[in-house]
């Protein structure tokens, strides 16, 4: 009958679970997964056409200008590592963002449509040419995040039908039916541009994290801090809400202010994602459910995890693109709809 | 300790399963045991999210402590209202123990990550409901009856000195059903909680409640003790049901048995 005795024997159990103190499985979490990113950052853009030392590519005695390791490294293949990076945690991250607040675990941005609005915004600015900007915000970040609320917009009203949780059914139609309806808008816009441009758009689709400068990175950073910014309040109230609405109001959740807070992250999230590297889908899916297998449901615990997990694990499927069929570099968004579309038929059919 | 004073409420929308409710006045007594009785749609659900404060009425107020429940916080009446629903379905797997640690959420500031305080009273909880063998199991996987068992422990974690219970014993076998019963008759004993719960099973309330609310159409029909407001007129007015209503020795309780349907 004493407490702390089972505190304490439950606290023996060696793996990050859940009868571990919170704190403990955080700092194991961030230390593992943080390291599992910065490894595959750091040694992902060794690999390609011309092999190049890490040693070397670090070496600050030689002036960067004959360093040509460190020219590779850090000019060549750092912008695609780390687009991967962010795109992958932002991802990962908004898909468990909206698979919490929809009460459903096969929500994310590319399933449930929001991706493909992002695409829309990104693709009318890339097609047609704007020179709008607000504060530090460029023209296709900016495109993306107004296409990614009209979507979130839509899926929040759906959602706020039935106590916001969705329905697998309703979920899914709702999915297919804001990806066919963006998909032919997308379609009518290239119709309208000139060849070139179309060609160009094509390839920006299929999701891809080529994209050749640092300038795009920092074009789509202040969605993604803000969105990150805001995460970072969301985790407790995430959990309350996997038991209901109703139950997170009786536990002091304001359910209105939080159900605001995670769809407006998401969106972001998700805009500066896709402005970045085009609508790269099953990233939401499958990074958050293989990290509960590892780390258990608890969102303080999951989004985090997601976010390291899933910049690793894209930054990982764009070394798989880019030697698969070396020279040739297939575009990410094609490696991850093989894994993910399979993995969420899996998903489908072990739920039903 | 918490009045309902002339409450008139409806829901804005046309939703098809909000009912109003009309100058209702309820007065529970701290540390009193109160069943809330009435048939399907007379607004005891409704009532208890008023109590809880997740709506709040149009007309008249409620009072906890002397204040209206409107000038609380949505954190501060957490940590004096615990509400335990009819059925918890989780989105994903927790840990019986995870679904009781989330009742000291109005009890932690934002960031705050629960600590060795947290874990005890946790775990007090789930001693006291009898779960501290669930801790580690997942929630999914328990019975009907372990389940709500916990949700009464993540509740009372919440250190809540007034518990609320939607038809705690509606989806559970004869069973369970005695086994919650002793439950929450214990923690008002034991602990002193103030428990208010809507149920439709009368021989519960007789046997467990000080105070029965009887409730027809958004209206309260009567007020008091068991003894007083459960009669044969009342569960006719009620359910349209002639009823069998006598003190059983054995029990030690009131037992009410139907007999027909009227009319």
């Amino acid at each position: 009958m004493s407490a702390p005795d089972s505190v304490q024997s439950a606290a023996a159990t060696p793996v990050i679970n859940a009868a571990r103190p919170i704190r403990t499985r955080l700092m194991l979490t961030v230390a593992v997964y943080g390291t599992l990113a910065l490894a595959t950052c750091v040694l992902t853009p060794l690999v390609g056409s011309t092999p190049i030392s890490l040693a070397r590519a670090f070496d600050r005695s030689i002036p960067l200008a004959d360093n040509v390791d460190a020219q590779i490294f850090f000019i060549a293949r750092m912008p695609r590592v780390l687009s991967g990076a962010l795109v992958g945690a932002a991802l990962a991250s908004a898909g468990v963002v909206f698979q919490a607040i929809l009460r459903n675990p096969l929500a994310s941005p590319f399933t449930l449509g929001v991706s493909a609005g992002a695409s829309l915004g990104a693709m009318v600015v890339i097609i047609f040419g704007a020179s709008l900007t607000f504060g530090p915000l460029s023209p296709v970040p900016l495109a993306s995040l107004a296409g990614a609320a009209v979507a979130a917009a839509m899926v929040y009203r759906l959602a706020t039908l039935k106590d916001h949780a969705m329905s697998t059914s309703v979920l899914l139609l709702a999915g297919v039916t804001l990806n066919a309806f963006f998909s032919a808008v997308i379609t009518f816009v290239q119709y309208l541009a000139d060849f070139t441009r179309v060609a160009r758009a094509l390839r920006w689709l299929m999701g891809d994290l080529d994209v050749g400068s640092f300038a795009p990175i920092v074009a789509a950073l202040p969605l993604v801090v803000v969105a990150f910014v805001i995460f970072a309040f969301l985790p407790s109230s995430l959990n309350l809400l996997s038991l209901g609405s109703g139950s997170a109001a009786t536990r002091g959740v304001d359910v209105a202010r939080a159900h605001r807070l995670a769809f407006l992250s998401a969106s972001l999230a998700t805009a500066g994602a896709v402005s970045l590297a085009g609508p790269i889908g099953f990233v939401g899916i499958v990074v958050p459910h293989l990290v509960r297998l590892m780390v258990g449901v608890d969102h303080r615990i999951v989004l985090p995890a997601s976010a390291l997990f899933g910049a690793a694990f894209l930054v990982a499927c764009d070394l798989v693109a880019r030697i698969v069929l070396a020279p040739i570099e297939v575009p990410v968004g094609i490696i991850t709809a093989l894994i993910g579309g399979p993995f969420f038929l899996w998903l489908l059919v072990r739920k039903g | 300790m918490l009045r309902v004073e002339h409450v008139s409420f409806e829901y804005v929308s046309s939703d098809p399963a909000g009912f109003s409710l009309r100058d209702v006045n309820v007065n529970v007594p701290r540390g009193s045991l109160t069943g809330l009785l009435g048939p399907n749609g007379c607004g005891k659900t409704t009532l208890l999210k008023l109590l809880s404060g997740v709506v709040h009425p149009q007309h008249g107020s409620i009072v906890l402590d002397g204040r209206p429940l409107t000038s609380y916080s949505r954190r501060e009446v957490a940590r004096r209202v615990a509400v335990v629903p009819q059925e918890t379905h989780p989105t994903f797997d927790y840990t019986a123990l995870e679904i009781v640690l989330m009742g000291r959420h109005p009890h932690l500031r934002p960031f705050q990550l629960e600590g060795p305080d947290d874990l005890a009273v946790a775990w007090d909880a789930l001693l006291a409901t009898g779960t501290g063998h669930l801790a580690d199991r997942s929630y999914m996987t328990l019975s009907g009856g372990e389940k709500q068992r916990v949700v009464i422990a993540s509740a009372l974690a919440q250190a809540a000195e007034v518990l609320l219970l939607d038809e705690p014993t509606a989806s559970l076998d004869l069973g369970y059903q005695l086994e919650i019963a002793s439950l929450l008759s214990s923690l008002n004993l034991d602990r002193g909680s103030t428990v208010v719960l809507a149920t439709h099973d009368l021989n519960l309330a007789a046997s467990l409640c000080d105070h029965l609310v009887l409730m027809h159409a958004g209206r309260v029909l009567a007020y008091g003790a068991p003894a007083d407001v459960l009669t044969p007129a009342a569960v006719q007015q009620l359910y349209n049901v002639e009823a069998d209503i006598r003190f059983h020795e054995q029990a030690g309780h009131l037992t009410v048995t139907p007999v027909k349907r009227s009319r």
